[in-house]
């Protein structure tokens, strides 16, 4: 591989990482949900994400040019080798981080995939156009709830400003940058993440202060994901999801 | 629900909401999932007003044997469809 497929090996990685995992944790909501049509939103946003990461682990095989599939590369590989940030796989906690964590990541992904969108990779910006008509839903949806929780009761009001809190510390990662990058926005392929944080930045503070919440400053932020060390529990998603093929290898039904 | 532009609207079923446009997205994450619309109405239940079951017999039994009603007795011309 040239250093530029490189680059696009893990870049394509990463997303679909983020997309797999996320959807892991939001799957996790399936017959848990407050109300059945909850339950059905955030399992469709789980399968939205699926899909994405789908066509984004199928592209990275493909770059990657050693026969493997999106199977391969979902299934069979190990937790050091998973570029997610770490927010996508901190575990749900109540509703309210749950929709917290939903609200911070998908207005991310929509800054990030409406930039992706003009990538020079064709592939790239062809899943990208897809995508953003997905997480412009799933932006809304979380936002709608971060209102009504923030504005809501006491009860409610307090534990959607913990999950914003507790999340803060992991919002830093979104925004890093490395030499891959680097090589990649030199080609136009990769987005400009600077223009997304200050986009990003400005919804949420939108969203919180409607919401009568507060904006947590700026402290210590987690890192770690770009290479590929992890909290304590992608691992155990992992032994969860890899179960099958770990333990039936070439397993087909 | 609208299936297609253009459609008449159909009752697909009813959700929880706190408001309408809370009862509009349950609604589109309930029953649109495998594209069965493109267009959604949705109606506070307090809004709707119903025919009582125990009016049953005066509001319907008078159209049971009424077959003339039905326009049944003619005989089609050829080449018309849809009627």
């Amino acid at each position: 591989m040239t250093k530029e497929q490189q680059a696009l090996y893990k870049y394509t990685l990463s997303l679909g990482d983020n997309a797999l995992i996320q959807s892991y944790r939001l799957s996790e909501w399936c017959s848990h949900a407050p109300i059945l049509e909850e339950d059905l939103a955030l399992t469709n946003f789980a399968l939205d994400m699926t899909g994405r990461a789908q066509m984004l682990l199928t592209y990275a095989a493909q770059v990657d040019g050693n026969g493997k599939t999106d199977d391969d590369l979902a299934y069979r590989r190990k937790e050091r080798d998973f570029y997610n940030h770490l927010i996508m796989e901190l575990p749900n906690g109540d509703f309210a981080f749950t929709m917290a964590r939903l609200l911070l990541t998908s207005a991310y992904e929509f800054y990030f995939f409406t930039e992706l969108k003009h990538s020079d990779d064709k592939t790239l910006a062809g899943i990208a156009a897809k995508t953003v008509k997905e997480v412009k839903y799933h932006m809304a949806h979380a936002t709608d709830w971060v209102l009504r929780l923030g504005d809501g009761t006491t009860e409610s009001h307090n534990r959607i400003q913990d999950a914003v809190n507790e999340l803060w510390q992991y919002t830093g990662e979104l925004f890093e940058t490395n030499s891959a990058d680097a090589l990649l926005r030199d080609k136009n392929i990769a987005v400009d993440l600077l223009s997304v944080k200050d986009e990003w930045k400005n919804y949420v503070s939108k969203v919180l202060s409607e919401a009568t919440l507060s904006k947590p400053t700026d402290g210590y932020m987690h890192s770690g994901s770009n290479n590929g060390m992890h909290t304590e529990y992608l691992g155990h998603i992992l032994s969860e999801m890899q179960y099958l093929q770990r333990a039936y290898p070439e397993a087909t039904w | 629900m609208q299936s297609k532009s253009g459609a008449n609207y159909i009752h697909t079923g009813s959700v929880h909401a706190a408001d309408s446009k809370m009862a509009l997205q349950n609604a589109r994450d309930t029953y649109t999932r495998r594209g069965e619309g493109t267009s959604i109405w949705v109606v506070p239940s307090a809004a709707i007003v119903a025919s009582n079951p125990d009016d049953n017999d005066m509001f319907f039994d008078p159209a049971n044997d009424k077959v003339y009603r039905h326009p049944t007795f003619y005989v089609m011309p050829e080449g018309a469809k849809a009627i």
